[in-house]
């Protein structure tokens, strides 16, 4: 480049400084007109989202709650002002992950008319979120770190709120952890996705440590949590607490996909519904033989879909456009 | 912009002088010396440096920033499928960085290497365009990404070495390092700020982001230049600001390979051979093995920043903001710390850091707490990049042969960073087995017997100062 003179190549900088500047402008602002919001999808009618026990199903549309009847998730969808990324409710009781700032979400305990009760200031990205059967307990999981590119430090942290005394469990890794029957201690330890028994004590999580990721049952008076069984990710306790729906990584990759599975308590068995599909969520419990989850389109668009427990059957399409589903019958 | 240099003939010589009258308020030093005059600027060439790393890390930052938000709410994937063994990657990078390291030496051109290194970057900011909700495509991105951060440094690091005397080394480093930290300090802002005009779009992102570094690729091929002005020519402009020439530098043993020399024809290539030989020669050698063990003294960045956060029970709103607390203590006194290690010699000053270092450890679970416990404990891990990253490599390059300065600065980093990804994993099983607090003094405790041992490696040898 010697041979330009100090003329020429300020000149050939001005020029690349314009065209890169006007590529960089010109794709932002036809990012910026992409993402007009295509006006508020307002359908179904005018009554108010509620969380008080009936049959329908709560789930979110377009960042906001709505419910469906349960006998026709197809048909018109009550759409509430309230907007959340992650809910779920049991008892009129309902739990929101949202944001508070651009920067920062926050858990949002919320009564039967969907008014804020309690918040939580959350440090991460809204990832699960659960409520304990009797609606006196709520939990949460988000995702922490990513804090430089150049480190692949993602790891989630899990908390629960006892709405009654408001006394907090920031994150799971203050209990104890035994493993394999004895107390177990490690840096990576992590937490995510809880799942409340009828109890209000008893709990199931995953806790991943050492490349390895664990069912484990919480003990909230204790303050432990015991690890049961190895690969199982995201559990869901059965009403009747005899089985927990979860997904299982593929010969235990999570890089290959999950198999959406049934575990027997009693037996230890396992079962595989019949979702081929990998499912990345943590499925609910529509009623004692039916599990509902998120599933995304290639372009990240999510449908609820529906599946038996036991195995039999097919996968349905439940609700289509909609996400983060969360039965509201008793 | 106006400079003082209108004849075109000494262009040649004096490339980018109009660039590096922008840094001329850096204080000459007192003192009539002619010799200490022409070092009172950092060369053209240093600053057209500085400017192409200020650049690419405004682009690396904007991506980082946005990351976490882009994988789990733009795409919904679940962060943690992608499992990324770190060791793998610096295991790769390290072996590419000195192969990276010893092509620029071989072929002579390590402005052309350095710019592959950034162009490799550079795409990598389309990649993840283009790799769509696939979480092993936005790996292989990231891989490449940081591949093109492994190949260009050494050769950046050699060609500050070559534009620079040996005496002004640690400003110079000083110089270019602060550019790369305001760079990675602007980042998020600029990230921020593209993401509210293109209403939360991390496209958009990811291309102003290739666009910046891709301006960043024309400004290094544009001012960044392969032979510094060495003067082989009677033309050489003796007054001119950004002469180079360290015409009367120290020849000693060490040294007297590297004064800089006017264009070689290629009879002289340097070989294999010669680069694996580089180990025999006893100062390098006990350069290497001071790295190794430098490396050895850190936990690294992300173990620091978690201890204070759960300390401190941080969000997330805060937790980056450790980061930047670095950034900024580690621009602020990369100049200066650069200044000092001219003046009283480089070593102090690197074995000052790594002390500033095991303070910063001790300070975890120490006596302090809140505010004063971040601030100080952020100052003082900013201090230890500011005394150590350049300062290291303005200690190496002068004990390093002109040939092969580019292996050599490979070679030290890799061992650097080698002896880190070891320290982490060993700092990860001492967590294990007695818990953060006495983990993190036990590692205060390795720093302090690594500086003692560098002491005693590099004390009084000659020509390591």
């Amino acid at each position: 480049m010697t041979q330009l003179s100090n003329k020429a190549r300020i000149g050939v900088l001005a020029a690349a400084v314009v065209v890169l500047a006007g590529a960089a402008a010109g794709y932002t602002a036809l990012a910026a007109d992409r993402a007009e919001p295509a006006a508020a999808t307002g359908t179904g009618q005018d009554a108010a989202v509620t969380l008080t026990p009936g049959p329908r199903l709560l789930t979110i549309t377009d960042r906001h709650l709505a419910t469906v009847a349960a006998a026709d998730p197809t048909g018109p969808r009550t759409v509430s002002t309230v907007e959340c990324l992650r809910v779920y409710a049991a008892a009129g009781t309902g739990v929101c992950l949202r944001p508070q700032t651009a920067w920062a979400y926050e858990v949002v305990v919320l009564d039967a008319d969907l008014r804020p009760r309690q918040t939580v200031a959350v440090p991460g990205l809204p990832n699960r979120a659960r409520v304990s059967p009797s609606g006196r307990f709520v939990a949460w999981t988000v995702f922490v770190g990513g804090d430089s590119y150049t480190s692949s430090g993602f790891s989630t942290r899990t908390g629960i709120l006892d709405t009654r005394t408001g006394t907090t469990i920031s994150s799971l890794e203050e209990l104890t952890v035994i493993h394999e029957g004895k107390p177990y201690r490690n840096v990576d330890v992590n937490f995510w996705g809880v799942t409340f028994a009828a109890d209000d004590n008893r709990f199931y999580a995953t806790m991943s440590t050492a490349g390895r990721r664990y069912l484990v049952r919480g003990d909230l008076a204790a303050r432990t949590v015991e690890t049961l069984r190895d690969n199982v990710e995201c559990p869901s306790l059965s009403p009747d607490g005899t089985r927990i729906a979860f997904k299982q990584a593929i010969d235990a990759d999570p890089q290959r996909g999950w198999r959406l599975s049934v575990l027997d308590l009693a037996t230890m068995r396992v079962t595989q519904t019949a979702e081929q599909t990998s499912v990345d969520d943590q499925a609910a419990w529509l009623d004692g033989s039916t599990l509902g989850y998120t599933l995304r389109q290639d372009d990240g668009r999510p449908d609820v879909w529906s599946v038996p427990a036991d195995g039999t059957g097919a996968p349905r399409l439940l609700i289509p456009g909609a996400e983060s589903p969360a039965p509201l019958a008793v | 912009m106006a400079h003082r240099c209108p004849q075109e003939p000494q262009e040649r010589e004096t490339t980018g002088v109009y660039l590096s009258t922008v840094t001329s308020p850096v204080t000459a030093p007192p003192g009539g010396d002619p010799r200490r005059r022409r070092i009172a600027l950092v060369s053209g060439n240093v600053v057209a440096l500085g400017t192409v790393s200020l650049i690419t890390d405004v682009s690396a930052e904007m991506v980082t920033a946005v990351l976490p938000l882009y994988l789990v709410l733009g795409l919904h994937v679940s962060p943690l499928a992608y499992g990324v063994v770190d060791g793998v990657y610096t295991g790769a990078t390290a072996v590419l960085r000195l192969a990276g390291g010893f092509v620029a030496d071989r072929f002579r051109s390590r402005k052309l290497v350095a710019g592959f290194g950034y162009t490799l970057s550079a795409v990598a900011k389309l990649g993840l365009l283009l790799a769509g909700r696939s979480v092993p495509a936005i790996g292989a991105v990231i891989a490449v990404d940081r591949l093109g951060k492994g190949v260009r440094t050494a050769p950046r690091d050699a060609l500050i070495t070559e534009s620079t005397p040996p005496e002004a080394l640690g400003r110079a480093f000083g110089v270019h390092r602060t550019m790369d930290s305001i760079g990675a300090f602007l980042g998020p802002l600029v990230a921020l700020a593209v993401l509210a005009a293109a209403g939360e779009s991390y496209d958009a992102v990811f291309v102003t982001s290739f666009c910046i570094a891709a301006l960043a690729v024309v400004v290094l091929a544009l001012f960044v230049r392969e032979r510094p002005a060495a003067a082989p020519e009677p033309l050489a402009a003796p007054e001119s600001a950004a002469a180079l020439e360290p015409a009367t530098a120290p020849a000693s043993a060490a040294t007297s390979e590297s004064a800089t020399a006017p264009e070689q024809p290629a009879a002289d290539k340097v070989l294999l051979k010669a680069a694996f030989g580089l180990l025999r020669d006893a100062p390098v050698r006990r350069l290497a093995a001071a790295s190794c063990l430098l490396g050895l003294a850190t936990i690294g960045d992300g173990f620091v920043y978690l201890m204070l956060q759960r300390r401190e029970e941080l969000s997330l709103v805060w937790f980056p903001m450790l980061a930047v607390g670095t950034s900024l203590a580690y621009l602020l006194l990369a100049v200066p710390l650069g200044i000092l290690a001219d003046r009283i010699g480089r070593l102090p000053v690197v074995l000052g850091g790594y002390t500033a270092l095991g303070l910063a450890y001790l300070l975890l679970f120490g006596p302090v707490g809140g505010w004063p416990l971040l601030v100080l404990t952020l100052a003082l891990h900013g201090l230890f990049y500011a005394a150590t990253d350049g300062v290291l490599i303005a200690l190496a390059g002068p004990v390093l042969p002109a040939r092969l300065r580019t292996t050599g600065i490979a070679v030290v980093q890799t061992g650097q960073a080698l002896a880190y990804l070891v320290s982490s994993v060993l700092f990860g099983l001492a967590w294990q087995a007695w818990g953060p607090q006495t983990a993190s003094r036990a590692a205060a405790a390795g720093v302090a017997v690594v500086v003692v041992a560098t002491l005693l490696l590099l004390r009084k040898r000659g020509p390591v100062r």
